[in-house]
């Protein structure tokens, strides 16, 4: 067996180191087993940890891969990194940025400012290595298993084979000293776009592979571009090819990308000279950088029919992928993460049936259809299909130089944000008339200014019963799960924005909250019937 | 707002005349690009989904 990395490691965060089991005999049973030590695999295992669940994560590698692929984290996906407790790490490392400039060929189309909403803990968007991204997730593994949370990473342990004994699965696992086998009474697939365990069941993944290669150049400067995006349609510079991207990372590294097309040869466009020349023609003569890292990629926008396989479940690429632009691969995964935690937190707990784990297939097929959806009109923009399509495609940008119309048409990629889960199994009932559309129930729970802090701070990691202007006991307890009470008023909301997040037109409102922070419905008081069936409806009871 | 789809142009000669003559002189490629430019104001004045796609289908 070939236990050869497949990449080169950004950090060696979790080497290699024989345990017991792989002499036990028999395999050990776990209750959870993640495949794939990725951001996804890790925030996964990091939020069934904190809920108390004994997590063993297994990489085929001893930490995380060189090179940023991801650099764009989302405004949501930051929420549930500091709901996991690494989040304000990320940021304080990260480049906030709100200004943008859009090009064709040489002339500037129009400038944009993202002005983002006052009133939130975290920024809209933040760019940062995707290495950091995971190392903070991993650093705040270490931090936990400090204090005792019972989560174990397994480095060069390559899963080889996967079998479903319907009680259990059974995998297979190779080491540099030798295989060995262990059960798991749940497996969480986190292995990646190519899902080597997708394979070992038989599961397609389908979908649109788009005919195109980047080339994307991390460049590491001192020079004085402003921490903006660049993105030009047709960019003017010598072999660029349909499109470029011109964006700044922390420790003075810039994102490059160049659209070079389909038929490339693909290791002549990597030497080394040839990625200055490109470079060189695009920040002109002058400039003087290193070249940090180099990769060529093509993408597809896909995913897999169903996100559960019985006691298997699929996470982050290895369940969906989509284009880079919009910046919806990683963001969109570590919602899978979150969805994912909480429900196979209560179905082991014996609290919720087992079905309740179908809802997070059916919430997160939901959310991956969007986000291809977005990313397929993104990538059809920038790279358009047909003859009449690259017309309109010009025609949008030239008439957004001069009129504002024109310019939300301009799509280099819709960023991403959460999806609403309206309409789905798990969603009750909107009964507060006049209440704003963004907290409807499937909506993540808006943040806002909550005391010296931030509301999304003070929800638990369980179901919250969220009161504006209105009494309620301080918990309910239902079939087994309890929503605990967080009293808000007006009287204490300096900024307005509780009202304006969570009222609109009300005056009082009563929110039933999941532990993953999206809302389950809203009464206009406190209705402790509805409240209780809401409650058995959102753990999948009927 | 239904998709009106009855006279509604009352100097439709002179409209029609203005958009020839608006193509005058240009390539093809230019007017292509015109003409794209036009569609695209021109829906973004109707700003409505559903007429825009009954005309649409209308058209095809
Ligand atoms: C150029 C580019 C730009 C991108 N930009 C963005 C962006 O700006 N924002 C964003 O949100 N997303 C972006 N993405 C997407 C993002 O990188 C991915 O969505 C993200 O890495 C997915 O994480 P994951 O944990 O699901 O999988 P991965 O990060 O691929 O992790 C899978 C892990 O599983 C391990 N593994 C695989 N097979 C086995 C096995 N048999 N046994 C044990 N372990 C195994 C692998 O070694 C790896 O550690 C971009 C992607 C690319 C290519």
């Amino acid at each position: 067996m070939n236990m050869e990395p497949r990449y080169r490691l950004a950090f060696q965060l979790y080497p290699y180191e024989k345990v017991p089991a792989q002499d036990a005999g028999a395999p050990i049973r776990h209750p959870i087993v993640i495949v794939g030590a990725g951001p996804i695999g890790v925030a996964t295992a990091l939020d069934l940890g904190q809920r108390g669940q004994p997590v063993l994560v297994l990489d085929d590698h001893e930490g995380i891969g060189e090179g940023s692929r991801a650099i764009c984290f989302s405004q949501r996906c930051l929420e549930i990194a500091d709901r996991l407790g690494c989040g304000e790490a990320m940021v304080e490392k990260g480049v906030v940025w709100n200004l943008g400039k859009v090009f064709h060929g040489p002339q500037k189309v129009f400038e944009f400012n993202l002005l983002p909403e006052e009133g939130h803990k975290n920024p809209a968007f933040i760019n940062l290595q995707q290495p950091y991204f995971e190392r903070f997730l991993v650093d705040q593994v270490r931090a936990e298993q400090a204090k005792g949370t019972p989560i174990e990473i397994r480095g060069r342990n390559r899963v080889t084979a996967i079998e479903d004994k319907g009680s259990h699965v059974l995998l297979s696992i190779e080491t540099p000293d030798g295989p060995y086998q262990i059960e798991a009474d749940w497996l969480i697939a986190c292995d990646g776009a190519r899902s080597p365990l997708r394979d070992m069941l038989g599961l397609g993944f389908d979908g649109r592979v788009f005919e195109d290669n980047f080339l994307i150049a991390d460049v590491k400067m001192t020079a004085d571009f402003p921490t903006e995006r660049w993105f030009w349609f047709e960019p003017p510079f010598k072999d660029a090819g349909q499109s470029a991207l011109l964006h700044k990372q922390p420790d003075d590294i810039w994102r490059i990308d160049f659209q070079l097309g389909w038929d490339i040869d693909r290791e002549r466009e990597l030497k080394e000279e040839n990625v200055r020349a490109r470079v060189d023609a695009m920040l002109g003569p002058d400039a003087r950088y290193e070249l940090e890292w180099t990769s060529i990629y093509t993408f597809q926008c896909r995913r897999m029919e169903r996100f559960r396989h019985g006691r298997v479940m699929f996470a982050g690429d290895a369940a969906h992928q989509v284009s880079p632009f919009g910046a919806r691969g990683a963001n969109s995964g570590m919602q899978d993460a979150e969805n994912l935690a909480w429900k196979l937190d209560l179905v082991i707990g014996g609290v919720a049936p087992e079905n309740l784990l179908d809802s997070y297939s059916e919430e997160r097929v939901y959310g991956a259809d969007e986000n291809i959806l977005n990313s397929t009109r993104a990538t059809d923009f920038i790279t358009p299909k047909s003859e009449m399509s690259t017309i309109f495609r010009n025609a949008v940008l030239t008439l957004a130089h001069d009129h504002a119309f024109a310019r939300p048409l301009v799509n280099s990629g819709r960023l991403s944000v959460p999806c609403t889960y309206d309409g789905l199994s798990l969603t009750g009932d909107d009964a507060l008339p006049g209440a704003p559309t963004r907290s409807r129930p499937g909506a993540p729970s808006p943040d806002t200014p909550y005391g010296n802090g931030f509301l999304l701070n003070a929800l638990g990691a369980d179901f919250t019963l969220l009161t504006v202007n209105t009494d309620a006991p301080e918990s309910v307890t239902e079939a087994g799960v309890t929503a605990t009470r967080l009293a808000l008023t007006t009287a204490d909301d300096p900024t307005g924005l509780i009202a304006d997040r969570y009222l609109g037109q009300a005056s009082v409102a009563v929110y039933l909250i999941r532990p993953d922070q999206h809302v389950v419905a809203r009464w206009p008081d406190f209705d402790e019937p509805a409240i209780r069936r809401a409650l058995r409806h959102a753990i999948g009871l009927e | 707002m239904p998709l009106t789809l009855t006279p509604n142009m009352p100097d439709q000669d002179a409209i029609y005349q203005d958009l020839i003559a608006a193509h005058e002189g240009l390539s093809k490629d230019d007017s292509d690009a015109l003409n794209a430019r036009l569609i695209l104001i021109l829906m973004n004045h109707i700003g409505d989904r559903e007429v825009l796609v009954e005309a649409l289908r209308a058209a095809k």
